[in-house]
């Protein structure tokens, strides 16, 4: 007989891609798990679940965050962006576009992080040259080693912007 | 016709990777899944006592808590674990019995309705050990390191040479443990079908291989059991052979009979294979000239207690370089650690990482350039076995590196180049790998709309095979690309190893070739068969070109695919066909490279930074020149790893790993890489196989932490044996 409870289900309401999502979930689940297991929104990537590695980097409110880090509780309200959001009617964004030019990814599985958070980094304004946007990446870990590649689509799609 | 073979073409599944479509193991869904979370052992050996769920069962919302006490049947002979590329001994069996044989092995299971409630539960498992002596470290266990009865051919009398050398230089290498770390956490998703019928989605790099473990480990037909891997992100060696969570996922879904899922954590993963710590010895003995009398090449690895897992490291040295007395011994000693895997270029990338270390170290006593040091000692015979190459042109790499690195304006004398207040130095080594090639099938589906579908079980781990045998079918067939779809990963297909070793390349293209060519005669057949075609009696054999059938004859007769299937009343015409390679033992069968490097070291804090990488590698036919160039680059950032951040840390009082994350496991990141220049190396070889193939996966990496450690060397007078090179051993 199940006698110790589970922390009680908290309303919220996330504007995930454009689009009003309602959930109920537990305060201990992250922003990442909802996308991927309640809202089966699987393009954001689970590689560490510590922030060490990037790989669920969303744009909460257009800036980027590590969303394993981020209680999805707190963000009651907040417009999430998604990989599944990036392109607008079947046209890619500048950058997925960039990304298939350049070969800027092999296994595939960082790369809606890395190209979350290259959207991030444009809006930021940041980043002038190749130095800066290798330094401001850091936060994105690639195994396959992609990162010459990744800086070059991201300088593309720079100079496109 | 080579209309996309040899060309830079974009991979076929970008699209799906760039917008987040592509479905990795843990990302398949199924009705009422489950999800399970693993509770690892935190002792390195003994036996479990007590191990009390009760807690956990308590949790609402878990459903089940799997230990070795109440699990279902798992079979009970090692023929049953050992799958196809399992080393000699006794495979682990998760949650067999009450052992325990590793720090991080796994002990129980807690399924849950959701993940979270699992994992919260997992930390309320009670478990009670009875600890046995143990040991971790193999330098302090190195005198009790056995003998591998592994086959080489000493030449001459190695130990009588290297005394009576001119010079000499012996040493020491260290290359640590150090764990693969994929991106994609090892996940399994085990889908309850009914009736005892699963289909599993594996993280793995050989799916087929998986489905047979499985079917033995679980007494199922192989009706029973299906796995796919449609994309696996990242393995590197480690998904080749199958991993402990499918045999949990499917354990538990066996048990609960419903869908399990189960995701290991980062540091869970680390109790999952490694490239072994390995102690090479390398001793070479010179004349004044430069010409090598004595080669000997020793290493100590680590392998577990219950599987002897070792690689060729120490036949390079006797392979590549020309020395009239040779001698190599590999050495394991047994630790009470999880055994070992391949990790890219196993045994060469620590083998020929201390042999290029002692090259240079050579080449600084001779006085020599250290190109001109192997050229002095370069073979066009393999030296091992006596045998020409199919094919080397490592000497044109050494050229075409050198010049696109600008390696004549080197200044000898370590110290002797700045740029600031930084050190910069200049260093190169040789690469060398295999070219192997192994039995695939492929299935080619030919559609009246002219479509081809082309299968296969093979695994594309981000190596691009998916896009390989686009272009290979494409050409074969006549068809533009968009009019290829490729199925790869799912065990229903028609056969394929696991994909590892470099060999997927050459041996998927031929299968490709193969399926395509009966297609191609039966379409000729049906051409020919057809009345008043333009092609009715034309004896001259057919192409396959812009979706026609042309025949080579003079007068150019062709028809469309498409016309002749519909006169033919063929909705689609279907081939499969295993290739399999001629043995050949006349030839050797190897890639080459040659790597330079500068690194720039802050001479006040020792940090280092490798500036610039040129890579000049010859391996036979470049399939497609933009995923191989990225094969080979991401290679190079593996070796940067390898020289300067990489290291598995243990400490030894609890035999437990201490940076079991990826954050304090440090692998390269963005800021960390430079320019990295790759030049592929006209190598055309038409005694290997028919296209020439000769496969990238693994010849990037090797070579490129001795060129950097070399280039160390060069900034700083300092050698630095023991890797990773981390500015505390720079300041020391």
């Amino acid at each position: 007989m199940a006698d110790i409870t589970i922390p009680e289900r908290i309303p919220i309401n996330l504007v995930v891609n454009g689009e009003r999502r309602a959930l109920e979930l537990t305060p201990w689940t992250t922003l990442l798990d909802a996308l991927r297991d309640r809202l089966e929104l699987t393009g954001t990537k689970k590689g560490c679940d510590h922030g060490q590695c990037g790989a669920c980097t969303v744009l909460v409110n257009g800036r980027r965050v590590n969303s394993c880090l981020t209680l999805a509780v707190m963000k009651d309200g907040a417009e999430i962006t998604t990989i599944e959001g990036l392109a607008k009617d079947g046209a890619l964004h500048p950058l997925q576009q960039a990304f298939i030019d350049h070969d800027a990814f092999q296994c595939g599985y960082c790369t809606p992080g890395q190209i979350c958070s290259a959207a991030g980094l444009l809006a930021e304004g940041r980043a002038r040259d190749a130095d800066e946007i290798r330094e401001l990446m850091s936060g994105n870990l690639c195994r396959c080693g992609a990162y010459p590649n990744i800086v070059a689509a991201i300088e593309q799609a720079m100079s496109r912007s | 016709m080579n209309a996309y073979v040899g060309t830079p073409t974009s991979r076929v599944d970008g699209r799906a990777k760039v917008t987040g479509a592509a479905k990795y193991a843990g990302e398949f869904s199924a009705e009422g899944l489950v999800h399970g979370f693993v509770v690892e052992a935190t002792i390195p050996r003994g036996r479990i006592v007590r191990l009390d769920t009760s807690e956990a069962l308590k949790v609402a919302g878990v459903l089940d808590v799997l230990t070795h006490a109440n699990r279902p049947s798992l079979a009970d002979k090692d023929e049953a674990w050992k799958d196809e590329v399992a080393p000699e001994g006794s495979p682990f069996r998760p949650l067999y019995d009450d052992l325990i044989k590793f720090n991080g092995q796994p002990i129980a299971l807690v399924v849950a309705e959701e993940w979270e409630t699992a994992k919260f539960a997992a930390t309320l498992v009670r478990i009670d050990y009875e600890q046995d002596g143990f040991a971790t470290d193999l330098e302090a266990g190195r005198g009790s390191a056995r003998e591998m009865d592994k086959p080489h051919k000493p030449r001459g009398d190695a130990k009588a040479a290297l005394a009576a050398a001119t010079l000499r230089h012996e040493a020491d290498y260290l290359v640590p443990t150090e764990h693969h770390n994929p991106m994609e956490l090892y996940a399994t998703t085990t889908v309850w079908e009914g009736d005892g019928k699963l289909t599993v989605y594996d993280k793995t790099q050989g799916v087929q291989n998986v489905q047979k473990f499985l079917c033995g480990v679980f007494d199922k037909k192989p009706e029973e059991i299906r796995v796919l891997s449609p994309y696996v992100g990242g393995a590197f060696g480690s998904g080749l052979r199958p991993q402990y969570q499918v045999v949990l996922a499917t354990l538990a879904a066996l048990a609960l009979k419903r869908s399990v899922r189960v995701v290991l954590t980062r540091r869970q993963m680390y109790g999952l294979g490694y490239r072994p710590m390995t102690i090479e010895h390398v001793a070479l003995g010179a004349g004044p000239d430069g010409t090598l009398d004595a080669v000997s090449h020793e290493a100590i690895a680590v392998t577990s207690r219950y599987e002897d897992f070792s690689r060729n490291d120490t036949g390079w040295a006797e392979q590549l370089y020309k020395s009239p007395n040779s001698h190599s011994s590999h050495k394991l000693i047994d630790l009470d650690v999880s055994t070992p895997c391949d990790m890219r270029a196993p045994g060469a990338a620590s083998g020929v990482c201390a042999l290029e270390c002692a090259m240079d170290e050579l080449a600084v006593a001779l006085k020599l350039d250290p190109v001109e040091l192997r050229l002095k000692c370069y073979s066009d015979r393999d030296q091992s076995e006596g045998l020409p190459y199919t094919s080397k042109q490592l000497r044109e790499c050494y050229a075409r590196g050198a010049e696109a690195f600008g390696w004549a304006r080197r200044n000898p004398a370590p110290r002797s180049m700045r740029d600031g207040k930084e050190l910069v130095g200049w260093g190169m080594a040789t690469g060398v790998w295999e070219a192997l090639q192994m039995p695939v099938a492929v299935r080619i589906v030919l559609t009246a709309n002219g479509h081809a579908e082309v299968s296969c079980a093979a695994s594309d781990i981000g190596t691009g095979t998916y896009t390989i045998v686009a272009q290979v079918a494409a050409d074969a067939l006549g068809l533009p690309i968009e009019n290829i779809s490729v199925r790869l990963a799912d065990s229903t297909l028609p056969q394929a190893p696991v994909e590892g070793g470099s060999w997927m390349a050459a041996s998927s293209a031929h299968a490709v070739l193969g399926a395509a060519e009966d297609i191609r005669q039966e379409l000729a057949r049906l051409a020919k068969a057809i009345p008043g075609s333009p092609l009715a009696n034309d004896a001259a054999d057919v192409l396959l070109i812009d979706g026609m059938i042309a025949s080579e004859g003079k007068n150019g007769a062709a028809v469309s695919i498409a016309d002749v299937m519909r006169h033919s009343k063929l909705e689609r015409i279907e081939k499969e066909k295993l290739n399999q390679f001629a043995e050949d033992k006349s030839h050797a069968r190897n890639t080459h490279s040659a790597v330079f490097a500068e690194v720039k070291v802050d001479e006040e804090l020792g940090v280092i930074r490798v500036t610039r990488v040129v890579s000049a590698v010859a391996a036979g036919r470049i399939l497609n020149t933009k995923t191989g160039r990225s094969q080979i680059m991401g290679s190079v950032v593996w070796g940067i790893g390898m020289a300067l951040h990489e290291e598995t840390v243990m400490d030894h009082r609890f035999g437990r790993i201490m940076n079991a994350n990826i954050a304090e496991y440090h692998i390269p990141v963005n800021a960390d890489i430079h320019d990295i220049d790759v030049i592929f190396v006209d190598e055309p070889d038409s005694r290997i196989n028919r296209m020439g193939i000769k496969g990238l996966g693994e010849i990037g990496i090797v070579g490129v932490p001795a060129a950097i450690a070399n280039a160390v060397y060069h900034a700083t007078g300092k050698r630095i044996r023991r890797f990773p090179i981390t500015l505390d051993k720079l300041l020391d």
